[in-house]
């Protein structure tokens, strides 16, 4: 059978620092480094090979590499020194950029539709809102459970000052020069390749 | 009088999870006259999840927004951050627009957008670099009026103050500065094999089951290594440890209540700082082991 090439030129082009997966060995030293290992299908390095190998819809469908915990493990024990927190994280970003990944993979929906909004609505992360969008992502009934769960934290952290009561909060000084600057920095994103 | 540019970060914030690591960090610069401007109107640096919603150019001009403030507002003195995402998100953009052209000519054409521009020049540090390097362990000592002789402590660097940028020439693997920091102030360190596994991070918001796991083993090594008080540098490990004792405890049959403190908390109070000073009157789990010195 014929290898198709498209999908690795893609991630080498695309996908953030993915022309660093020309440099994997093969060893798996980050497949034994990470925290969640247990959870992964793929190891970033069958990941690599299989991005080598084409298979497209595998990689980019994959919630493999939704499992990072940006715990930079990997990243220093390559022995290549690859920057393999870096290729997962790009490889997660490009499947979202693809439209490719489930939109109900947990860490893809924190991140993307509950932290990223949280962080552009105002410039800065406000923590009751993130809190309370997550836990009712799912409804007011699961909302409420979670809630119970966590109800005790919840008090001892209201209590010591560490969670604001008012979930609402002000935008930064600067903040329409703050949306412009994102808005030209997403479609200059569009256009950036990687140096290969 | 040491000066530095800050940058506290979202969790330092009043009212925000970290407050406690604020207040304590302020009071530990007065009593060592190091001086901390706060860069005005900073925005998040966008985390170590901020990749997924952000992708390269957005996650990163959040973070040279930061700088280009910061060189208006102080020029390039030293930008000093408490918070490990912040530290690492600051270094990691600063080190991509210094070397990357392309990346340096589209992040200025983004912050153009707000009438800012910036091409490199500060340098980012962790908290913990200042007082190694320019305070120095000497003086750091020599502050001690209370000492804590006798507490049992547990150095638990974590990741993102660890890798992939180090501190002060430290191993990966086998850190030292945190528990030489505890040994400081006359406590005990003792042997802590996960001082630097993960907790969970940020997944503790979208995969708790599997996080928890990893919390619970960090917390099982401090405790049968017999320490009193787990100490750290990092808001995230922080909160992590601290905040879910109680549904590790109720899912996974275990019975810890260990106070998580910060590494600035037991200096302030060591240094002969009050209760209040050293903010550890906003433990959710108290801090009742160091009672005994207050």
């Amino acid at each position: 059978m014929a290898y198709d090439l498209s999908f690795a030129k893609d991630v080498y082009n695309k996908s953030e620092m993915g022309h660093w997966i020309k440099m994997c060995m093969q060893c798996g030293v980050c497949a034994g480094s990470c925290p969640l290992r247990a959870h992964w299908q793929h190891s970033p390095r069958q990941l690599f090979q299989m991005v080598r190998a084409g298979k497209r819809d595998e990689v980019l469908k994959s919630s493999d590499m939704w499992m990072c915990t940006s715990c930079y493990n990997c990243i220093v024990r390559c022995p290549r020194e690859l920057p393999i927190t870096h290729i997962i994280h790009g490889l997660a970003r490009y499947a979202e950029t693809e439209k490719a990944v489930d939109p109900m993979q947990p860490t893809r929906r924190f991140a993307v539709e509950v932290f990223w909004k949280n962080i552009t609505a105002t410039g800065r992360v406000g923590e009751a809102m993130l809190t309370m969008r997550l836990y009712f992502q799912d409804g007011i009934g699961a909302g409420i459970q979670r809630g119970l769960e966590m109800r005790d934290s919840a008090l001892g952290m209201l209590k010591t000052r560490r969670l604001n009561p008012i979930p609402f909060r002000g935008k930064i000084k600067g903040y329409d020069g703050f949306t412009k600057m994102l808005a030209k920095a997403a479609e200059l994103e569009a256009k950036l390749e990687n140096k290969a | 009088m040491k000066e530095y540019t800050f940058f506290p970060g979202c969790s330092s914030e009043h009212n925000a999870s970290a407050a406690n690591m604020e207040n304590s960090i302020q009071s530990m610069c007065r009593i060592l006259g190091i001086q901390l401007n706060e860069i005005d109107d900073w925005n998040c640096c966008s985390a170590s999840i901020g990749y997924a919603g952000g992708g390269q150019l957005p996650r990163m001009a959040m973070s040279a927004r930061n700088f280009a403030l910061a060189q208006k507002q102080k020029g390039n003195t030293d930008l000093v951050a408490t918070c490990a995402a912040c530290w690492l998100s600051m270094r990691e953009t600063n080190e991509r627009i210094e070397e990357e052209p392309r990346i340096k000519q589209d992040i200025n054409t983004a912050l153009a957008e707000a009438g800012l521009s910036y091409d490199g020049h500060i340098k980012t540090r962790h908290m913990v670099e200042v007082l190694i390097e320019d305070i120095g362990w000497e003086t750091l000592q020599s502050k001690v009026t209370k000492p804590l002789t006798g507490l049992k402590a547990a150095g638990y660097v974590g990741c993102q103050t660890n890798r992939p940028f180090g501190v002060c020439g430290d191993s990966y693997e086998n850190p030292l500065y945190l528990d030489k920091m505890i040994e400081a102030t006359g406590a005990t360190a003792v042997p802590f094999p996960m001082k630097v596994a993960c907790c969970g991070g940020a997944l503790m918001f979208s995969e708790t089951e599997k996080a928890c796991v990893l919390t619970k083993q960090i917390l099982q090594s401090a405790v049968d290594n017999g320490a009193e008080v787990i100490i750290t540098p990092c808001p995230v490990c922080q909160l992590n440890l601290e905040v879910y004792q109680g549904m590790i405890n109720k899912t996974l049959g275990t019975n810890f209540n260990i106070p998580i403190l910060y590494y600035s908390q037991l200096f302030v109070l060591a240094w002969g700082g009050s209760w209040q000073d050293a903010a550890l009157h906003q433990q959710v789990i108290p801090a009742e082991p160091l009672r005994r010195f207050a």
